[in-house]
């Protein structure tokens, strides 16, 4: 299964970037192979709305079917709900903790949006 | 003739100036309240209302049959209001700005546009003075397009009275814009002046004349006047601040209303904006 963790670096053991809608870019990573790629978000970085969407679009479309970032605005939320995308939150870990988090079980699922848009 | 009354802080008095302004006229005026996120000037005028008209704006709908999930409306949607998964593309109506990109770019004819209310215009009667409000609905998030509405509703030609609402970006330029003069109401207040001086240089951009009410003008200090003096300014009025100019606003009544001194002088501000701009727009 593949899993996109929003961060601001571009490797592995970059942090988790709080931001899901405007995180510069994703790192997609198969649980089964173990393999990643990047996947760029930058052309959200200065939209002046609709950025959570743009980004869920762009994880739907790359296959992800779970996100892990800091916090979710209501329309990313609700987006990537409807497509059966599982959205976990974390912070101050790195992708690959997050990844190691994720097999354990120590991340639960959430229900809810938990920021405001526009946040 | 086209005026508006605009401030960029609000507060300054715009609807007192416009109430006032309108029912000096002894003749048909047309007042438009612009001010669509607070329209209150209809509490000035006790009648009920007579016609009451749906403001939409068209958002794009897609028909699930014919799209392909080509992805062009999204490329080309600037405000992100489309996202595209799979072979459908989804509309996020709350963040369309109407602009239509999507329809004309669309080469599977998958895109038509439905009314999306976001608003009212009521019309009000009193007197000489016909009152077209415009009422942006709670929880919408784009007023221009209501401005516009109330602008372009049919009323009679002769004198038109806009009042804008406060600011200096889109809402205010909407309203004020293609008018013969803008009234830009303030009071000698650090944050009149300050909001003053962001007005004159919008108004200036958009090269309409205009010139500056100066209400409370007995209250705060000097810099209002010094500012307009400097920038060769025309102050066209100056309002006392009267306790019986604030009792009469708090019982609905206008300034004309406080005192037998204020009709002639609206009147009169009035007649030489019809003698510099003519009756017709």
């Amino acid at each position: 299964m593949k899993i996109a963790c929003s961060i601001s670096g571009d490797t592995p053991e970059s942090t988790i970037d709080s931001r899901f809608g405007r995180a510069p870019r994703f790192l997609i990573v198969d649980t089964d192979s173990g393999e990643y790629r990047l996947i760029e978000n930058t052309q959200n970085l200065n939209a002046a709305q609709g950025a959570g969407l743009q980004s869920a679009q762009n994880v739907i479309n790359a296959g992800a079917e779970a996100v892990i970032t800091g916090h979710t605005g209501p329309k990313a939320f609700d987006l990537l709900s409807s497509m059966n995308v599982k959205i976990y939150y974390a912070e101050s870990v790195t992708a690959k903790e997050s990844i190691q988090m994720y097999k354990n079980g120590t991340l639960k699922a959430a229900q809810s949006a938990d920021v405001e848009s526009h946040w | 003739m086209v005026i508006a009354i605009a401030s960029g802080k609000g507060g300054t008095g715009k609807t007192a100036v416009a109430t006032a302004l309108a029912l000096s006229a002894g003749q048909p005026v047309t007042l438009l309240d612009c001010d669509v996120e607070g329209a209150n000037d209809a509490l000035f005028f006790n009648t009920g209302i007579c016609l009451t008209h749906e403001v939409t704006v068209p958002v794009p709908s897609i028909d699930p049959a014919k799209c392909v999930g080509c992805g062009s409306c999204h490329s080309i949607c600037a405000f992100n209001a489309i996202v595209v998964i799979g072979k459908t593309a989804r509309v996020y109506k709350e963040l369309c700005h109407s602009c239509g990109g999507c329809r004309r770019v669309c080469a599977y004819g998958a895109i038509s546009e439905t009314a999306s209310p976001i608003g009212q215009i009521t019309k009000r009667h009193s007197g000489n003075v016909t009152l077209l409000s415009g009422e942006l609905t709670v929880g919408k998030a784009m007023s221009p397009p209501v401005i516009r509405e109330v602008k372009k509703y049919p009323r009679d030609k002769g004198i038109t009275i806009i009042d804008s609402p406060p600011g200096t970006s889109c809402p205010m330029i909407n309203a004020v814009r293609k008018s013969d003069f803008v009234l830009l109401v303030t009071e000698p207040t650090p944050f009149g002046l300050h909001d003053l001086v962001l007005a004159v240089r919008a108004i200036r951009m958009l090269r309409i004349q205009f010139g500056v009410i100066i209400n409370r003008c007995d209250s705060g200090d000097d810099r209002v006047e010094n500012f307009c003096s400097t920038e060769q300014i025309e102050v066209v009025m100056r309002i006392q601040e009267k306790r019986e100019i604030a009792e009469s606003i708090s019982r609905g009544r206008t300034i004309l209303d406080a005192g037998s001194e204020y009709r002639p002088l609206f009147a009169a501000l009035l007649k030489k904006m019809i003698a510099r701009f003519g009756m017709e727009e």
